[in-house]
């Protein structure tokens, strides 16, 4: 079994200025998701038609997918199915070339960043420029996102001067860190990528199966841009996307902006309907994208992941993430829901996440689609592996508990080698593996008389 | 109903005879006839929430056997509470999960009762268990009994749905990350300058409380953990 994240976690719980960068920004957005989601009477309401309607989309993928694609090829799109990541980006990387392009345009999307298309693109000789001021950030310090929505979250504005005025060769000499100075410097540099750009790359918030439309949700208006401007648009679009019709929006665009950045509404919401002339992008592409995902909607159980609208909701208010950031995580997908995705995206892969939870519950609390994390979490554990020593720790456990005589007689045991630490009422100090507990807290002492010795003496 | 089912969770069992001897104290006290069925030991939360699936579930059966015949079967715990409720009918079938409260619970909506009739002239701040208030949803049932309490100060605790990070096992296998949790706990804690931090868990009680016990040999004046029933049994 994996152990790659409790240790990345000691990693990063050992970086004092991370971890305020993370309380700090996962305290605002959770009170302001708190306050906005507080406003709708039928916010539980919303939550069960979402989780209806993405589990009645889970029951009719195929048949979605191949109207979705239909519709979308009569008005015009070209719809390329991609089995995995390599497929994907080789069908991207082969458009943008056909294009006559050697770089792109990127609108903020998890798919890509799944993917890797970045990476992929520049293997192949072509660059794949982020537009998203987050993404940008990252990119220009090359490191990877650490949160689904504020992908830069671990970096506090004097970091992200630091950043730009390295790494931003436009970036202007006398940079402070005010955020609009900032904001600006990166919208400057941003508009000369757009203006020369002649291929874009998105993913998409819904797909809508009914007319083929794609649709992204945004705050800062460089998707607006890249989604308009450049003659060739590819989209890669995770085959659970999909929603039945127009109309499933309306439930999803209440649920969504409150739920990941704590608005009411958000600034730019693009729908775009194949390809029309002398309007926008000429040359639209959809690469429909699986890797891994028929996989997960085979499990019954499991399958609840595929009904996430990465709104982070659940990064925002878990314990875990708010104290290890998300590159502990080591997939595109940090958090509660990362801990359930990644390792049923890439079988074998990540089988420790499932355990970097304390069971808490949060985070299905606040889940807009209602996905049972807790739930889908001890499944997942339950596929195993589990290692040879707790297999037998377990297993002792279990044959002692279902024994009540042995039960009783362990606990006698307990209590008389106990003894000699009774009298200070608790154990500071352990053996391997207790000292797993005793690291950081005392451990209680059994008691003198039992319970049940107290019950025996009352009922004489 | 008037006989009741006592499941005192193997933790108690083990740990804590105090917390399962005041629940006795607090439903006699009512009028209720207590039964402790000798047979019992664990729910099953550890195995079923570590992955040993078929372990929880020989576990379980071994609950049914010894509470079966009980209407009526209360528990000094929100997640043994929620183990039972929410994992016994996929585990074993059957409608046993449902006939087991957590005390606050059984004496709120079965008993009818806010005030039990206790005194306790101390400063208490409550811990509400990541468990028992979002798998149970006990709400601030513990909390009402509480303020019925006399003599009783409630001090609010700061971000006090923040898990304490035990979650059982998780405790052990991301220590460092459970340990970061715990001392934001204990911090929180601490700073109400409370007498007791209360909690409707021992499990728990005992993670916040070998964190504080820890900093209490630093500092003075830091909570000492107790669990809910004990105020409520305390003499008026």
């Amino acid at each position: 079994m994996s152990t790659a994240f409790p240790k990345a976690a000691k990693v990063a719980l050992g970086m004092p200025q991370l971890r305020s960068n993370l309380a700090h920004a996962t305290g605002a957005i959770r009170a302001k998701r708190t306050d906005v989601a507080g406003e709708l009477d039928d916010w539980e309401e919303l939550r069960s038609t979402a989780a209806a309607v993405k589990a009645d989309v889970q029951h009719r993928l195929p048949e979605l997918a191949l109207e979705f694609e239909r519709n979308a090829r009569a008005a015009g799109a070209r719809v390329h199915w991609a089995r995995d990541a390599a497929e994907a980006n080789r069908i991207a990387a082969r458009i943008t070339c056909e294009a006559g392009a050697d770089e792109v345009v990127k609108v903020k999307s998890m798919a890509t960043q799944e993917i890797e298309l970045n990476e992929h693109f520049e293997a192949e000789g072509l660059a794949a420029w982020e537009t998203d001021l987050a993404e940008l950030i990252v990119q220009l310090a090359e490191d990877r996102p650490s949160h689904i929505l504020v992908p830069a979250i671990h970096y506090n504005r004097t970091e992200i001067r630091e950043i730009f005025n390295e790494r931003m060769p436009d970036a202007p000499s006398d940079l402070t860190d005010d955020p609009a100075a900032l904001a600006e410097a990166a919208r400057l540099h941003l508009r000369r990528r757009f203006l020369s750009a002649k291929v874009a790359v998105s993913g998409a918030n819904f797909a809508i199966a009914e007319s083929g439309a794609l649709v992204v949700v945004e705050s800062e208006g460089n998707g607006r841009m890249c989604l308009t401007m450049p003659e060739t648009l590819i989209s890669v679009v995770g085959i659970e996307k999909l929603l039945p019709r127009f109309d499933d929006l309306e439930v999803f665009m209440q649920l969504l902006p409150r739920s990941s950045t704590g608005e009411r509404m958000n600034p730019y919401t693009s729908v775009w309907t194949g390809a029309t002339e002398g309007d926008g992008p000429e040359d639209v592409h959809i690469i429909l994208l699986d890797n891994g995902r028929s996989g997960v909607l085979a499990d019954e159980v499991g399958r609840q992941a595929l009904s996430c609208i990465r709104c982070s909701a659940c990064l925002n208010v878990c314990p875990v993430y708010e104290r290890t950031g998300g590159h502990a995580y080591g997939h595109v997908y940090p958090g509660p829901i990362g801990a359930i995705l990644a390792p049923q995206l890439e079988p074998g892969e990540h089988d420790d996440l499932p355990y970097a939870s304390s069971l808490c519950g949060a985070c299905y609390e606040v889940c807009p689609v209602k996905i049972n994390i807790p739930e889908v979490l001890v499944h997942l554990r339950r596929q195993g592996p589990h290692g040879a020593g707790e297999r037998a720790v377990m297993g002792a456990a279990q044959r002692v508990m279902a024994r009540p005589r042995l039960w009783r007689a362990a606990l006698r045991a307990a209590r008389f080698l106990s003894r000699p630490w009774r009298g200070r009422g608790h154990v500071r100090r352990l053996p391997w593996p207790g000292s797993k507990w005793t690291g950081s807290r005392d451990m209680s002492v059994p008691p003198r008389l039992s319970f049940r010795d107290w019950w025996k003496e009352r009922e004489r | 109903m008037n006989r009741i089912g006592l499941f005192i969770t193997c933790v108690n069992d083990a740990l804590y005879p105090e917390t399962p001897k005041a629940v006795v104290t607090v439903l006699e006290r009512l009028g209720y006839e207590v039964d402790f069925p000798q047979a019992q030991t664990c729910c099953g939360q550890m195995h079923a929430n570590s992955g040993y699936r078929d372990h929880a579930t020989g576990l379980a059966r071994g609950f049914e056997r010894a509470f079966g015949e009980y209407e009526a079967i209360v528990t000094p715990s929100g997640s043994c509470a929620a183990m039972a409720r929410d994992q016994y009918p996929d585990l074993i079938g059957g409608g046993i999960g449902a006939r087991v409260y957590e005390l606050s619970e059984f004496l709120i909506d079965q008993a009818g009762v806010d005030d039990v009739g206790a005194r306790f002239p101390h400063t208490v701040t409550y811990h509400p268990t990541c468990h028992g208030t979002r798998a149970l949803g006990l709400g601030d049932k513990p909390l009402r009994l509480l303020r019925a309490v006399g003599g009783i100060e409630l001090i609010d605790l700061p971000e006090p749905d923040q898990c304490c990070g035990f979650g059982g096992t998780f405790a052990l296998k991301n220590a460092e990350v459970s340990s970061a949790m715990l001392d934001d706990k204990c911090r929180n804690a601490a700073g109400t300058g409370a007498e007791y931090l209360a909690a409707a868990d021992n499990s728990c009680l005992s993670h916040i409380g070998g964190g504080l016990s820890r900093a209490a040999r630093a500092s003075r004046g830091v909570p000492k953990p107790i669990h809910y029933a004990e105020i409520l049994a305390s003499a008026p």
